[in-house]
């Protein structure tokens, strides 16, 4: 099984990278652009856990490590190995 | 008197906090290996500076749960004073010993200067030979030191006294020119609820050989001389 998991800065904490990338869309013209947040993008392979399991453990492993939770936030989509 | 210091994969300020304890200040000091464990036999132990495992993931994010880490949770819990140094600030809030976090400086890059500090609190183990207001020079070098807490957590820091350091000019007054990475409240440093844990981004260690011109660093570790002295 294959957890797929974004971190992102929660809303209201400032982005500095977010706001660095933006400014430099917008230099380029692309004027539309209104927001740009950045984040991080993990995979992580699983073995041996049912679906359910894997929820609360790539749940847990959320809340432990991968993301700090007084700045930030994590999804994530579980999905059958290939 | 017998103080620690805990080297993690990764850590480089190590050497000069071993220097300035050992060489300048004359105590007992000893390196703790991460995968060591237990630290009842010391009065003091400091988190130096550096990148421990790269800054993967976020700073700190690892080294909180390397072994050594779950006896320095246990020191702590027991009284035991602890000064976490830059990265060692930044181990220390993921660990949860002290509260907040600290992100990417608000200008995105790596800050490596001389700044000054105004000491907020003297009535501490690890301020007590300074006195509230006092301006110290103390240099700073970090990517990641810009602090941030939440409004409930930032209340409690102020209503009991637990922020220590504060950015400011050579006249003590803060202002944004005068706070490098957009440390939320012009944070520098901040103790725990008791004042047993001491977080701060500038590095103490780096102005406190007497062969150097500042010695300001000192009176951190001279304050922790002192307070563990008054325990034993």
């Amino acid at each position: 099984m294959l957890a797929k998991i974004h971190v992102t800065l929660k809303n209201g904490v400032l982005d500095s990278q977010g706001k660095a990338v933006h400014h430099a869309l917008n230099d380029l013209g692309y004027s539309e652009v209104q927001d740009v947040h950045l984040g991080k993008y993990m995979e992580i392979a699983l073995k041996g856990v049912s679906e359910q399991e894997a929820q609360t453990r790539v749940t847990e492993m959320c809340e432990k490590l991968l993301a700090n939770t007084v700045i930030e936030s994590y999804r994530f989509t579980l999905e059958p190995s290939e | 008197m017998k103080c620690g210091i805990v080297v993690f994969p990764g850590s480089n300020c190590d050497h000069d906090c071993y220097h300035i304890l050992k060489h300048v200040l004359k105590l007992d000091t000893h390196w703790i290996w991460h995968k060591d464990e237990g630290l009842d036999a010391f009065d003091f132990i400091v988190l130096p500076g550096g990148f421990s495992y790269g800054d993967y993931l976020r700073p700190g994010a690892i080294a909180r749960f390397s072994p050594i880490m779950k006896s320095v949770i246990d020191y702590a819990n027991q009284g035991g004073r602890v000064l976490g140094i830059c990265n060692g600030f930044q181990i220390l809030v993921e660990s949860g010993l002290l509260p907040g976090v600290l992100m990417d400086n608000a200008g995105q890059k790596f800050i490596c200067k001389n700044l000054t500090l105004r000491v907020e609190n003297s009535d501490t183990p690890f301020t007590s030979q300074c006195t509230t207001g006092q301006v110290l020079s103390i240099p700073i070098n970090h990517g990641q030191g810009r602090y941030f807490a939440d409004d409930d957590t930032l209340k409690r820091l102020k209503d009991n006294d637990q922020v220590l350091f504060r950015y400011c000019d050579a006249e003590g007054n803060t202002s944004d020119a005068a706070n490098p990475n957009g440390s939320l409240d012009h944070i520098a440093g901040i103790a725990n609820e008791s004042k047993n844990v001491m977080g701060m981004m500038p590095h103490p260690e780096r102005c406190a050989d007497p062969l150097w011109r500042n010695v300001d660093g000192q009176l951190i570790f001279k304050s922790l001389i002192e307070s563990s002295l008054a325990h034993t």
